[in-house]
């Protein structure tokens, strides 16, 4: 862990408005993670701005930060990150518990996002017990529990084969249809086109910026 | 923070994370019961200590008589001194207020016989107040008084330990032994903290003694309880002024290291007990690297825990947790553990304190009635919670506060 800086993004001027989908691309050290990251919260901006539902994000100290992230995001990571000892459902519950919501609304709450990824009958099994997509889908549902503004992924297909990510991108397209903005950090074409938009970095600027005629992941499903 | 679904959420990790929770629970109750058990035994030996040297009255002069070394005013070097029961008249006399009890005292080997039942005993010829001296505890019946050492009767106070030795359970008030050939009647049966070889004693009136022995007046020995309120420093003038004027009566060389010699149990006392407050010292001091090396391990436990769950802060962070949430839980956790193993190892010490507790610990080991009073066990217990307390801290406030995507892309 040096704490040497590097110069990564070099000027990122983009807007994402409510609804959509939107695919970062680049080839890796083009600086998508970090980008996400920075949306996420999870890393902080040298320099510019960055608003998010209209308030200004800067400054923020980590118990701010943790706020904001509970309030407005919702993560799914290429390696899942679900915590091992708790069971799929508590996964779940975990981002409602830190918005101190009582024990039977979250239980409730976290059994219905299960059952939007079709994972209900799965409730009680640990995560050692589940297979990479259902550990996704377990990831998604955990996201969407505290009903973000924002969902970010971080290569959710990035460790799962072809027919398994296309489940989980025909998860992410309901998901979006249903109204939420949802932003995926990928490296593979076929994931992007699937997306409404794909942002190309390179060298930590923007390459290229298109609306694309959205791949309905269905049809391979 | 302390909320059901706080408590919860640590009963939820605990549960699964029980190596974990048990190794760190283990030094716990490890360190409080080597420190309980240790510490009770050091005052196990303290108490043995305090027993032999503490279980006759403290404030007692005993003076022997005994052969010169000097000569002087006129006699020859190597006379044997004697004592006379006028001498303990004339040392009431000159030193009244300053004596509380005195007693002369006669000390005899006997074959003791009750029946068919025989043994030997020491037998003491006394006075009255040889009780407070000795310390000694009536069981039943009573000691001897002043009309028994006046009219010389054949009366006799025998042991706890002779009366079932020789009486072998039968009452033995009322009965008369044989002593070296005298019948006495026992009139009392005593007990006495210093043991079974004290409770081996039979005494009997000093002025008795002397008329078996040919109607003489000498005494082996007098033992003088001075006036408590005189004090350690007083005790020491007496004793020197004493010395003094039973030198002067028995022409004795005031340089002469022998023909009379006080021996002072005030003096002894003090050595006794500076020797049983090093002791303490040096328990404590091994107690207490015991409690730093328990408190070293938990820390060692908890910045591995800590290191362990990096990944953990990390998605917990990502999901909405603020640093202030991480470091109270876990700092719970901590708390929790410490606090139900510590109590388990102090509650184990005790067990082991009160099982051990035994004669043969006693004799073999010199170790009596190990213990540990409430408030040093409560207070140690207490000590090594706070400093699990603070060993959890200090790395879960470091890992709470380092940037989510650190910890996340900890492996």
């Amino acid at each position: 862990m040096g704490s040497n800086s590097l110069h990564v993004l070099k000027g990122i001027d983009f807007s994402v408005e409510e609804g959509e989908l939107v695919a970062i691309m680049g080839s890796s050290g083009s600086g998508k993670s970090t980008l996400l990251n920075i949306l996420g919260m999870l890393d902080e901006l040298d320099e510019g701005t960055y608003d998010l539902d209209g308030v200004p994000i800067k400054d923020l100290n980590e118990t701010k930060a943790a706020n904001y992230r509970n309030k407005f995001l919702g993560f799914v990571f290429q390696s899942f990150n679900l915590i091992n000892y708790k069971s799929a459902m508590e996964n779940v519950a975990l981002p409602l518990y830190y918005q101190r919501v009582g024990r039977k609304e979250r239980q409730e709450k976290a059994l219905k996002y299960l059952e939007q990824v079709g994972l209900k009958e799965w409730a009680g099994h640990l995560p050692s017990e589940l297979s990479g997509g259902q550990k996704q889908r377990v990831a998604i549902a955990r996201a969407l529990a505290a009903e973000p503004k924002v969902l970010l992924a971080d290569e959710p297909t990035g460790a799962l084969d072809s027919k398994t990510s296309y489940e989980v991108m025909d998860l992410i397209q309901k998901i979006n249809d249903a109204g939420n903005t949802i932003l995926i950090v990928t490296h593979e074409p076929d994931i992007a086109d699937m997306c409404k938009r794909i942002v190309h970095l390179k060298d930590g600027v923007i390459l290229e910026d298109k609306k694309v005629n959205q791949v309905r992941a269905a049809q391979y499903v | 923070m302390f909320s059901r679904d706080n408590w919860k959420e640590i009963f939820e990790t605990i549960q699964k994370n029980k190596l974990r929770t048990f190794l760190t629970g283990f030094s716990v109750a490890l360190g409080i019961f080597i420190f309980v058990t240790l510490f009770g035994m050091g005052n196990g030996l303290n108490n043995t200590f305090m027993k032999f040297f503490g279980s006759d009255a403290t404030n007692i002069f005993r003076i022997y008589p005994s052969q010169t070394t000097l000569p002087y005013g006129g006699y020859k070097a190597k006379r044997r001194i004697e004592f006379y029961n006028e001498d303990v008249e004339e040392i009431v006399k000159e030193f009244g207020p300053l004596i509380q009890y005195i007693s002369p005292r006669i000390s005899r080997g006997a074959s003791v016989s009750y029946k068919n039942k025989s043994d030997n005993y020491g037998t003491e010829g006394v006075g009255p107040s040889m009780q407070f001296a000795e310390k000694t505890i009536m069981m039943k019946g009573r000691y001897l008084n002043a009309n028994d050492i006046r009219d010389r009767t054949k009366f006799a106070v025998i042991g706890r330990m002779v009366e079932k030795d020789i009486f072998e359970g039968t009452d033995a008030l009322g009965e008369y032994i044989d002593i070296s050939g005298s019948a006495f009647k026992v009139i009392g049966v005593f007990q006495d903290d210093g043991g079974d070889n004290e409770e081996r004693t039979i005494f009997i009136p000093y002025t008795t003694r002397q008329l078996i022995e040919g109607n003489n007046n000498k005494l082996d020995q007098i033992v003088l309880g001075f006036n408590q309120a005189i004090g350690y420093n007083g005790a020491m003038k007496f004793d020197k002024k004493l010395n003094a004027f039973l030198r002067n009566k028995k022409t004795i060389n005031p340089d002469d290291p022998r023909g009379v010699r006080i021996q002072n149990v005030a003096e002894n006392l003090k050595e006794n007990q500076q020797v049983a407050s090093v002791l303490k010292i040096i328990i404590s001091g091994i107690a207490f690297a015991v409690i730093i090396s328990g408190v070293l391990g938990i820390s060692n436990i908890m910045v591995f825990v800590i290191k362990e769950r990096t990944k953990e802060i990390g998605i917990r962070k990502a999901l909405g947790a603020t640093p202030k949430m991480i470091t109270g839980t876990i700092l719970l956790e901590s708390v929790f553990i410490t606090t139900i193993f510590g109590f388990v190892g102090l509650i184990l010490g005790i067990v082991v304190l009160n099982f051990i507790n035994g004669k043969s610990l006693e004799e073999d080991y010199f170790i009596t009635n190990p213990e540990i009073n409430s408030g040093t066990a409560i207070f140690v217990t207490i000590l090594l919670i706070v400093c699990g307390a603070l060993a959890a801290f200090i790395p879960a406030r470091k890992a709470a506060r380092i940037k989510p995507i650190v910890a996340l892309r900890d492996e």
